[in-house]
């Protein structure tokens, strides 16, 4: 036994890590998530494994989380991704007071104590304008793929102003900017803009506090960090590449590892 | 004898009433909005008069409704849709106390007076939840047709419970429904009931004073209103006009306008 797995069932991707008993990240992957959760979970188990050459009895201890956690036949034990996403905030940057996970389809923002305990939490999953799926939606409608926003939205100069009250009204938005001659790339930035605000709101009912880390795959999209730098004051950390979408299942990863500990000091 | 005409210039259609001084429809038309909002007016415009076998010269008057009629550009004054759907549905119905409007993109409940003024209203301006465009998705992702989607939900007998409110979660839940080896006719159901209890709510904060006339696009959806006259507990009046609702209203409007320029000046002093 010498390594343990953290997988994150999230509403649109499933991430999973492999930690070694030393801390140290072997291997991740990641599918989407799609209908069928337990299929998903079991893909980016079986990827990791094979991606890494590690036999299955080497895993000691395996914890979900995300909102299929429930989903997944082979874990040991699930914890809410609120505690994961703070716990893997921790193991990048161990000064985290605040975190921002945005995702497909939640946004969340939480306090931690210093012991690294969720203090207080705000999160959206009842409305898609506070979501990733805002950001995809708006691309959607210009004929854009997600993974074009990144590149798309570098190129941007001015913000043009989108309400980024309901996605579904958004579509009429993006149709009225683009008939008045409104670059796809600015009216992106402007997406990026007011999903933005909403993140602000969301952390000043937290009372967010310096540190801030940034989670979700919306973050690997530079401008995203960017903007958010901009408009708020304290020290904002982001994990590096495309870690930022796999910081929840690290920090399952990291409670496995802990429960994996204590069950050798009783042993 | 002169002729008046509506246009109303929906998110997701236009519509075009021309009506004569009995106060019968004498030519319609609808067709998609597009993106082109101006061309649509026009074009609905046109249709209705040819549709009428009469010529532009005996229109009177033109109004423009719904949210492009700012884009009627040949219009001669513009009403809010509100204030058209109010004088359509009491024209059609005089009982009527209390409008629903179900459009593309929004929802309103309106309480009108006896003579079809607005007493108050109520509209979704903030999010699709609850509209025509929650059915749309479910089309979309089912792919069954729009004028289908009734007749598919009313074979149901077990709908499923749909949670999400927000219109584009919901269409991913719908495939998830669908995913979890639900019937097709228990997740339209379920489509229906939601839209229903959103649009119950939002009749309730004018009152849900009888009679209720339903107005707009959905109100050709027979699943849609069996399910909410189940849910009301009354019988909705509904229309083959409902479509044409706030284009008729806008109409009736126009002729009013005819109407009063005739009054002889010493008549009004």
């Amino acid at each position: 036994m010498k390594y343990v797995v953290g997988v994150d069932v999230g509403s649109t991707y499933t991430k999973a890590v492999l930690l070694s008993l030393e801390k140290e990240i072997i291997g991740k992957s990641i599918t989407q998530t799609g209908f069928k959760l337990d299929k998903a979970s079991e893909k980016v188990y079986d990827q990791i494994l094979k991606e890494s050459g590690i036999s299955q009895d080497e895993i000691g201890y395996t914890i979900a989380t995300g909102y299929g956690r429930h989903m997944v036949p082979y874990r040991d034990l699930t914890i809410t991704d609120l505690t994961a996403t703070a716990r893997g905030s921790h193991y990048f940057f161990p000064k985290t007071q605040t975190v921002l996970d945005i995702g497909g389809q939640t946004m969340k923002a939480s306090r931690l104590d210093e012991k690294v305990k969720v203090r207080s939490f705000r999160l959206n999953d009842k409305c898609a304008a506070g979501t990733g799926a805002f950001l995809e939606k708006t691309a959607r409608y210009m004929g854009y793929e997600t993974e074009e926003i990144g590149p798309l939205v570098q190129t941007s100069k001015e913000d043009v102003p989108i309400s980024g009250v309901c996605a579904v009204f958004a579509e009429s938005e993006v149709i009225n900017q683009l008939s008045i001659g409104s670059a796809p790339s600015d009216i992106m930035h402007g997406a990026m803009s007011s999903l933005v605000k909403r993140a602000i709101q969301l952390l000043k009912r937290v009372k967010m506090e310096s540190q801030i880390t940034l989670n979700g795959g919306i973050m690997r999209f530079q401008t995203m960090v960017n903007v958010l730098t901009e408009n708020i004051e304290e020290k904002i950390n982001v994990p590096k590449g495309d870690m930022v979408q796999f910081t929840t299942a690290l920090g399952a990863a990291t409670l496995a590892l802990q429960r994996v500990e204590k069950v050798s000091v009783v042993a | 004898m002169a002729l008046a005409a509506g246009v109303d210039v929906g998110s997701t259609q236009t519509k075009s009433v021309i009506i004569n001084e009995n106060l019968k429809i004498i030519g319609r038309s609808l067709i998609d909005t597009g993106s082109n909002v101006v061309k649509a007016a026009e074009k609905a415009y046109l249709e209705a008069l040819t549709d009428s076998k009469r010529r532009e010269e005996e229109v009177a008057y033109v109004i423009g409704t719904g949210y492009g009629r700012y884009k009627v550009s040949f219009g001669d004054t513009q009403v809010t849709e509100i204030s058209c759907h109010g004088r359509g549905a009491v024209h059609m119905f005089p009982n009527t106390r209390t409008v629903l409007d179900m459009g593309g993109q929004d929802t309103k409940a309106i309480s009108v007076s006896e003579t079809g003024e607005i007493v108050d209203f109520c509209m979704n301006d903030k999010c699709a939840a609850g509209t025509g465009r929650f059915l749309g998705a479910a089309s979309t992702a089912l792919d069954i047709p729009l004028d289908e989607l009734g007749p598919t939900a009313l074979q149901s007998e077990k709908p499923v419970k749909i949670s999400t409110t927000c219109t584009v979660f919901a269409e991913s839940e719908v495939l998830s429904w669908l995913g979890k080896g639900k019937k097709i006719t228990d997740i339209l159901l379920g489509v229906h009931k939601s839209i229903s209890s959103r649009s119950i709510s939002l009749l309730r904060r004018v009152g849900l004073n009888k009679e209720i006339t339903f107005t707009g696009g959905v109100a050709n959806n027979i699943g849609m209103v069996e399910v909410m006259n189940e849910n009301l507990d009354t019988k909705m009046n509904v229309s083959d006009e409902s479509h044409f609702m706030g284009a008729l209203g806008a109409a009736l409007i126009a002729m009013d306008h005819i109407f009063e320029s005739r009054i002889p000046m010493e008549a009004t002093a």
